[in-house]
């Protein structure tokens, strides 16, 4: 505990020295609280609106560990089908690559209309923003195995799936996860660009309804509690996805030697 | 080829009536690099290996020898001649164990393969495990191994896919000269209990006269055979021998390497 202290301290110190810089900056400047507010007006507002932050960060965080999980499970399912088919991977992924050229609002109302106003359209946009990186990462992974590797295998008699199992898969195992930890970085902005682009009926819709909402109604204080919640969720995620690649992968983080 | 493993400590036994005789014939094998351009690596290779012999192929890099042993394995086709070989096992010149698995499990990784399931593959790999001398490191991970430990676990797990014949590419070609000594020994003990027809690429002529029955020397690219020498050195054999001496002298003479008096 102590040492996953010491650990964390220079980033706290970091952003310790960070508020007061923007503390400083928006009192010496006069600057109005509309435009910036202080981080101690930041901190009231998320004080008083405990309760309401809370029900929509529940909303927002549903949607992205399920939404990464669809993201995961996508981008992984595609992966191997690219590396098991050279016709699949000239026919998947240019199109995979154009897909994160779409502007999810184009689409979101084509969502809508077909799944209706609940989460599902919601997580489809965040997979659609998170499953490419998993897929490159994975795809380059499963190439990587030494190509010697599958000869020594196949003199031990080893079917395609067979070495496909003891050698690729593992082998892909670290890449897939680093994707993975890039996907959950651009998960949580997912989730705003989700919430944003597809209606919901729901009382409460998520921190991303929220913080537009609050933007444009003068209550930026309240938008940016709303954005420190994501901001420490993102965090969270993040180290969370880290300690479980050091469970999964134990040879990759021993080999790099890093710790989150 | 039956892939029965019920005694993997010799496997060996099921193909020697049989006869698990070597045969190539004027054997050559051309690549394509790119279109237009060809490789000649081997040119019309005839050599033999009897049943339990061990066979070591000497020559300059490039010369084809590791072709040779993936022609032999079945892993590529002669474009020229003809392949007489029982199954053969690649014990390539890396070691490529899988840094997942531990080292007893990187051992019986042939097992799994045939279908046991791990607790099985490890009870059945252990006790030749330690009989080669690995006790102790059955759950150390590769990169925990040093050089010799882990050509060791690789070689067993070369010998445990039950397979007549081992070829073996420059095993110990990355290992350090105290360390390399050390490995010949052990893998000259090691043969002695489990025989295996062998053959072993090697551009170590002194490591070819301690463990080779008979080297065979071929010439640079296209590979060709320039040599044939018997070694009829009683084993154990003491690199300091005049026996072996002599031997590698003619080696060496053979590879066009003349040995200054």
């Amino acid at each position: 505990m102590r040492a996953a202290v010491a650990r964390a301290l220079p980033a706290i110190l970091l952003a310790v020295a960070l508020l007061g810089a923007w503390e400083l900056y928006v009192d010496v400047a006069g600057v109005e609280g509309d435009l910036l507010p202080a981080p101690h007006a930041v901190a009231t507002a998320l004080w008083n609106n405990g309760n309401l932050l809370w029900s929509n960060f529940t909303v927002t965080a549903e949607q992205v560990v399920l939404g990464l999980m669809l993201a995961l499970a996508c981008g992984l399912a595609f992966a191997v089908a690219i590396h098991l088919s050279p016709l699949l991977r000239r026919a998947v992924y240019p199109l995979a690559v154009g897909s994160q050229a779409v502007p999810i609002p184009v689409i979101g109302v084509l969502l809508v209309f077909w799944w209706g106003f609940g989460i599902f359209p919601k997580l489809v946009v965040i997979a659609l923003i998170c499953f490419f990186p998993v897929l490159v990462t994975t795809v380059d992974g499963l190439a990587a195995v030494d190509p010697e590797q599958p000869k020594l295998l196949r003199t031990l008699n080893a079917s395609r799936w067979q070495t496909f199992r003891f050698a690729e898969l593992p082998a892909a195992l670290p890449a897939a996860l680093s994707g993975a930890r890039i996907a959950l970085a651009v998960g949580v902005i997912g989730a705003f660009i989700a919430e944003t682009s597809t209606p919901s009926t729901a009382a409460y819709s998520g921190l991303g309804h929220e913080i537009v909402a609050d933007a444009g109604g003068f209550q930026t204080a309240r938008a940016y509690a709303a954005t420190a919640v994501l901001f420490v969720f993102a965090i969270a995620c993040f180290y969370t996805l880290a300690l479980a690649e050091r469970r999964l992968a134990p040879w990759a983080s021993q080999s790099r030697g890093d710790t989150p | 080829m039956p892939t029965e493993l019920q005694s993997p400590l010799q496997p060996h036994a099921r193909w020697t009536a049989a006869g698990a005789d070597i045969v190539l014939q004027h054997v050559g094998r051309t690549y394509h690099p790119h279109p237009g351009v060809d490789v000649q690596a081997l040119a019309g290779i005839s050599l033999r290996a009897a049943d339990g012999e061990l066979v070591a192929v000497v020559g300059p890099s490039g010369c084809g020898k590791s072709t040779l042993l993936e022609l032999l394995c079945g892993l590529q086709c002669p474009d020229d001649g003809s392949i007489e070989c029982p199954p053969a096992v690649l014990m390539p010149q890396r070691d490529l164990l899988l840094a997942w698995l531990s080292a007893l499990d990187n051992a019986a990784l042939a097992l799994r393969i045939a279908g046991l399931s791990r607790a099985q593959a490890r009870a059945r790999a252990g006790a030749l495990f330690v009989e080669l001398g690995l006790d102790g490191f059955q759950n150390a991970r590769p990169h925990e191994l040093s050089g010799g430990m882990r050509q060791r676990v690789a070689f067993l797990r070369t010998l445990l896919a039950g397979k007549p014949v081992l070829c073996l590419d420059e095993p110990f070609g990355a290992l350090d000269a105290i360390t390399r000594a050390e490995m010949q020994d052990w893998l000259a003990g090691t043969l002695a209990r489990e025989p295996h027809t062998v053959v072993l690429v090697t551009h170590d002529v002194e490591e070819a006269v301690l463990l080779a029955d008979r080297i065979v020397v071929l010439s640079a690219r296209p590979g060709r055979v320039i040599a044939e020498l018997e070694v009829e050195i009683e084993r154990p054999r003491v690199r300091t021998d005049p026996e072996v001496s002599a031997l590698r002298e003619q080696a060496l003479g053979a590879l066009g390497m003349g040995v200054r008096r």
